[in-house]
């Protein structure tokens, strides 16, 4: 693959408009499918059934006032909402899309695509801190705790897989699972391996995503009953789309994510024209869960959110890992 | 003093007022706050039956800091209105403000000699730009004062004005 700048701009400019329209019309389809579950329209007056809401709410985030509350510490509140959009722009230079559409594989694309993840963490302690105010201060305290909760089990399940494709390149992971819909990881009987806990490890890894992501039921970084607003409380104008925009290419991350490691990324279920048709579907069938999740579960508490994590899915993960291992090891 | 002529401008600034005030009234997103009443009817104004969410305003932002209307919905009280001057202030400009139900707006039945303790109307320390009456006003009043604050900003009006028989 020639790296030519005229390349990397192109796949620059791709990676971006593809992040930035997703976020912004995931707002929409959130607010769609909410409407939905609650039996409502949801937005229906701007636009053919409220499509030119996202452009709408953009131009208002955009020209309302950025302010910076006195006493905040203004370098990091200000890089905060930008590094909580980055690394979900630049995660999205490794994965790949179909056989040709990636913008530069790299052998260890799974473990810099999970470096990245664990950055986002890092913006919401940065915006909660610097903002002073205690709401703030609370919920980025609680958001590092989830995060560091839900990244264990979620590389150990990823472990897991890695040690069934042998490779940590997604490419290599998707091309093992290939050949139809009972060659997913997803399915327990592959071949030569019975590993009966893997769609246990799939929901796993499933609910760390919801989790990594600060969704709800496990949106306890942004309780409104409890934390105002939870780490954006001081944020205004686009620092707080960013840190919206953020969530939502986090979202899109982790269901690209799940789809290449456990639903055999851009492998067709029947054997017909596998392609990037195949992975868009997928991935938006996942996304629609993650909305469909939020809007029908109560929000959890903190302290059974981390029971969750540290008593049940770690436990569970790390004797999964365990049984693939010692199957690998058998057959 | 010939007639000039002036090139067009590249930027147009008229237009692009228009865009931004197209895009700052649909989508007004309110201040997630209640007082008395009127805010159970604010409520009902969001769920199923009315949704508010069809103007792109159902979105009830808990943070003054990224909110745009704030709907005083209900009695102020001496002891509240500190509260409500600071969140109002919190806000980021532009703002506006909706006076909902007659105790928002003059103080409604708590107008009477002797009284010491309502603010006979938000508008005596908030500016008010949409007042709705009623006590408390029905959902559709509500939303009718949201379309009505559209057409404060934008200067056009969403659905026609229905006469009253």
């Amino acid at each position: 693959m020639s790296l030519t700048l005229l390349n990397v701009l192109a796949a620059v400019i791709i990676a971006i408009t593809f992040v930035a329209t997703n976020a912004a019309y995931l707002v929409w389809a959130e607010r769609k499918g909410a409407g939905f579950i609650q039996r409502r329209p949801g937005p229906t007056e701007n636009g053919p059934w409220g499509l030119l809401q996202p452009p709408v709410d953009g131009i208002k985030l955009m020209t309302k006032q950025l302010l910076i509350p006195g006493g905040v510490d203004k370098i990091i509140f200000v890089i905060a909402p930008v590094l909580a959009m980055f690394p979900s722009v630049v995660s999205f230079v490794t994965i790949p899309f179909s056989d040709t559409i990636v913008a530069h594989n790299v052998n260890i694309g799974l473990l810099m695509i999970f470096v990245f993840g664990s950055m986002s963490a890092m913006a919401l302690l940065m915006g909660g801190w610097s903002s002073r105010n205690k709401y703030s201060m609370i919920s980025s305290v609680r958001a590092v705790s989830q995060a560091v909760a839900y990244e264990i089990p979620m590389l150990i399940t990823a472990i897991t897989v890695v040690m069934i494709a042998g490779s940590l390149d997604l490419m290599e992971i998707v091309h093992k699972q290939s050949g139809g819909f009972w060659h997913w990881n997803i399915w327990p009987f592959q071949k030569g391996l019975f590993n009966i806990l893997m769609p246990v490890s799939f929901l796993i890894f499933f609910v760390c995503s919801l989790a990594e992501t600060n969704r709800a039921p496990f949106d306890l970084g942004e309780a409104e009953s409890e934390l105002v607003a939870g780490y954006h409380t001081e944020y205004s104008s686009m620092g707080f789309g960013l840190f919206f925009m953020g969530e939502y290419a986090n979202i899109v991350i982790g269901a690209c994510l799940t789809t290449i490691l456990f639903l055999g990324g851009w492998d067709c279920p029947f054997g017909l024209v596998p392609g990037v048709w195949w992975f868009i579907v997928k991935i938006y069938i996942l996304i629609f869960t993650f909305i469909w999740i939020r809007w029908t579960f109560p929000r959890t508490t903190i302290y059974s959110l981390l029971n969750l994590s540290w008593k049940v899915l770690i436990p569970i993960s790390l004797f999964n890992l365990l049984l693939t291992a010692g199957l690998l090891k058998v057959f | 003093m010939g007639t000039e002529n002036i090139p067009a401008s590249l930027i147009h600034f008229a237009s692009a007022d228009k865009l931004i005030n197209l895009g700052r009234a649909n989508s007004l997103w309110p201040l997630t706050f209640g007082i008395a009443c009127c805010a159970i009817e604010m409520m009902a104004t969001g769920c199923a039956r009315f949704d508010l969410a069809r103007f792109g305003a159902e979105v009830f932002r808990p943070s003054p800091r990224q909110s745009d209307v704030m709907i005083v919905a209900g009695t102020v009280n001496k002891k509240m209105a500190p509260g409500i001057k600071t969140l109002y202030d919190q806000m980021p400009e532009p703002k506006w403000v909706i006076a909902l139900g007659n105790c928002a707006i003059s103080g409604g039945p708590f107008v009477y000699e002797g009284q010491y303790n309502i603010i006979e109307g938000a508008d005596k320390f908030l500016p008010v730009d949409i007042y709705i009456p009623g006590c408390p006003p029905r959902p559709e009043a509500l939303i009718e004062g949201i379309i009505e604050l559209e057409y404060k900003i934008t200067g056009w009006r969403r659905w026609p004005k229905v006469k009253a028989e």
